[in-house]
């Protein structure tokens, strides 16, 4: 009896070390400009070739501006690490989707969109948000650049293997509450550090009810309790959206898969290292308050009292309000806010360009609000002008930018100035994330759209 | 890599939680194509102010304390996968960071640079502290050979895990790619059986 977990990395496994980690085997690898260039020099230094280059793909997203993007980038160190991904895709002959590709976009976006991330496979990439792909029912997770160039010249990686937990969701969801939602309110619940060592499988059936882009927003934020990664078993919707994308099985080789696909589940009485239920029809539109993206609270809550706080973590607490210009027992709700972010590999998806136009259709824009809405690929944006969506935002005082990371992390030039407040659906409220000094709350696509529409924080019902 | 030696150093100590990523290296600083310099911009937003002079409240420019040791509160390197934290760190001269947790990522990029993250209890940590803060000049022994760490300044000793492959690794200045490169063959024949290729 094995975990769903068990099951695929079983399946991975080319040899364990003794008393050391397992070379696990790497079925699919993406890569990006920013944690890659150092891992490609690494290859050069020891004379080496990409091992497998059809089981890696490169996309332009992290360092690149949200306008103009026909033209060379204005900012010099950016062109150069963005020309340097271009230089290594030639050099080593890697598939690259770069600025102008209609493939291009945030990699978490990319892979999912062109049937490249599947159920069953190991897939890694130099950032901690690959935990997305575990959507599908896999094994996807974040690494760091000496580990990048360990895929790249062997496809394999040396892990220890994770504990397993597994997250039951009871119960149904309020109208209006989100996928990221349920990711906020449950990295409330179990802190940034509560899942560290384990890699987690979300379960029960409030999951089964997701939509594949609403499991992904799931996914996306597992590393935010410090899981290694988050998984769900596949099952008829991941199939009927994997089916048809460019690089999903076709024909025979398609029923070949969906009968393999189909073992994928954790069996009946398998065991996990910690297992956790939480009851959805619990769950509020969350937002966060502090600093860190276990600091969050029900929309309609309080900020914790100080008394409320470990002696332990005072310090950090106290730091965390002044930062944000928040005080103990603050209400959030109604507090006036500059920006507005759309975007990420969180909530960078059509859903959730839907969910914000479908809010604000009819409404105006409140004019003490810049808003930044940014699609997670050219697809995802070409998408949002096929539905007509790009009209229904513009009347309301929006407008599209062009694909990437965007204010999730700031490289560029979307930096929130300091001591502004932005509602931003990423996934990071850490200190200077959007820009130094710039004070983030996180939200769900739904609480950024009722927010912009009222320059301040608001319940979308 | 370098052979990681025995290290009798005093510490810098940084007793908040939660360190992030982001605070370590922040994101403006990843433009680079090398891995050298980021110790100059290691925790940049709380060490410089907005016109890049140091900030006097920030530990790392009190000189009251220096070393090769970093000693952080909670759930140290949360956050973003950036290995140009372990960089940052690394560049600026530190060869070990003591904390009561880590994040795991950040754990494997310290280890893959020669950085060596020592776990301790909370109760050994919050001692070192106070070690440190009757005493800036409270050394610390970390031996990897014998897996323990020592606070000098009261013979406290504890005893830290670190798996036998990473331990060579560390001893001997070797890296996981000069492993995974002597295993060719077994990864050629594992493609031959995998389960499925679509
Ligand atoms: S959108 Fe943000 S979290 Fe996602 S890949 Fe880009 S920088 Fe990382």
């Amino acid at each position: 009896m094995k975990t769903l977990f068990d099951k695929i990395w079983d399946a991975h496994v080319v040899s364990t070390v003794k008393d050391g980690p397992t070379q696990l085997y790497i079925d699919r690898h993406l890569c990006h400009e920013v944690t890659s260039p150092q891992a490609f020099d690494g290859l050069r230094k020891r004379g080496l070739q990409v091992f497998r280059p059809e089981q890696t793909t490169l996309t332009a997203d992290h360092n690149i501006p949200t306008m103009n993007q026909d033209q060379p980038i204005s900012d010099k160190i950016s062109r150069f690490q963005v020309d340097t991904l271009a230089k290594n895709a030639r050099e080593f002959g890697l598939t690259y989707y770069g600025l102008g590709n209609p493939k291009n976009g945030i990699v978490h976006v990319v892979g999912p969109e062109n049937g490249y991330t599947q159920p069953g496979m190991t897939i890694v990439c130099g950032d901690s948000h690959t935990s997305t792909h575990g959507a599908f029912g896999a094994i996807a997770f974040g690494i760091g650049t000496s580990e990048v160039e360990m895929v790249l010249s062997s496809q394999c990686i040396l892990q220890s293997r994770p504990k397993t937990m597994r997250i039951n969701y009871d119960g149904e969801l309020k109208n209006g509450v989100t996928a990221k939602d349920i990711a906020l309110y449950t990295i409330w619940k179990m802190t940034t550090s509560g899942a560290t060592g384990y890699f987690v499988e979300y379960a029960g059936e409030a999951i089964r009810s997701l939509s594949m882009e609403a499991r992904m927003t799931l996914c996306n934020l597992s590393i935010e309790m410090g899981a290694r990664g988050g998984l769900i078993a596949p099952d008829e919707t991941t199939f009927n959206y994997v089916k048809g994308r460019e690089f999903a099985p076709k024909g025979e080789k398609w029923d070949e898969a969906i009968s393999y696909w189909k073992t994928l589940k954790t069996d009946e009485g398998a065991t996990f290292d910690k297992e956790i239920t939480f009851d959805v029809s619990d769950i509020q539109p969350m937002i966060t308050y502090g600093t860190n993206p276990g600091m969050g609270m029900p929309i309609n809550g309080t900020i914790p009292e100080l008394e409320e706080i470990d002696e332990a973590s005072k310090i950090s607490f106290e730091k965390s309000l002044k930062y944000m210009g928040f005080n103990p027992g603050d209400k959030m709700e109604g507090k006036t806010i500059d920006y507005v972010f759309l975007g990420s590999c969180t909530n960078g998806r059509i859903e959730d360009f839907r969910a914000f136009a479908n809010f604000v259709k009819g409404k105006k824009k409140a004019e003490n609000v810049t808003a930044w809405l940014v699609p997670g690929s050219w697809q995802v944006r070409k998408q949002i002008e096929a539905e007509g969506l790009d009209k229904i935002l513009e009347e309301a005082g929006f407008e599209i930018r062009q694909p990437g990371c965007s204010a999730c992390l700031a490289m560029n030039d979307d930096k929130v100035p300091a001591g502004k407040y932005a509602v931003s659906t990423s996934n990071r409220n850490f200190e200077g994330r959007q820009g130094p000094g710039s004070r983030t709350i996180l939200a769900g696509p739904l609480v950024a759209a009722a927010s912009a529409i009222t320059g301040k924080i608001t319940n979308p019902f | 890599m370098e052979k990681f030696q025995t290290i009798i150093s005093s510490c810098i100590p940084l007793p908040i939680e939660n360190v992030d990523t982001d605070q370590i290296i922040p994101a403006r600083f990843l433009k680079a194509t090398t891995r050298e310099g980021f110790g100059d911009n290691l925790f940049a937003d709380w060490r410089y102010d907005k016109s890049g002079n140091p900030k006097s409240d920030f530990v790392l420019n009190d000189s009251t304390y220096s070393g090769q040791v970093l000693v952080a509160g909670k759930n140290f390197g949360s956050g973003s996968s950036r290995e140009h934290a372990a960089w940052a760190i690394a560049g600026y001269g530190f060869k070990v960071v003591v904390s009561s947790f880590f994040a795991d990522i950040f754990r494997n990029n310290a280890l893959n640079n020669g950085i060596l993250p020592v776990v301790v209890s909370d109760s050994f940590l919050s001692d070192l502290f106070t070690s440190i803060n009757n005493n800036s000049k409270t050394t610390i022994t970390v031996n990897l050979e014998e897996q323990f760490i020592q606070n000098n300044e009261n013979g406290k000793k504890e005893f830290f895990e670190i798996n036998s492959y990473k331990k060579e690794c560390l001893l001997n200045g070797l890296d996981d790619i000069d492993f995974l490169l002597s295993n060719k063959a077994k990864i050629e024949s594992y493609e031959k059986t995998r389960p499925f290729v679509y």
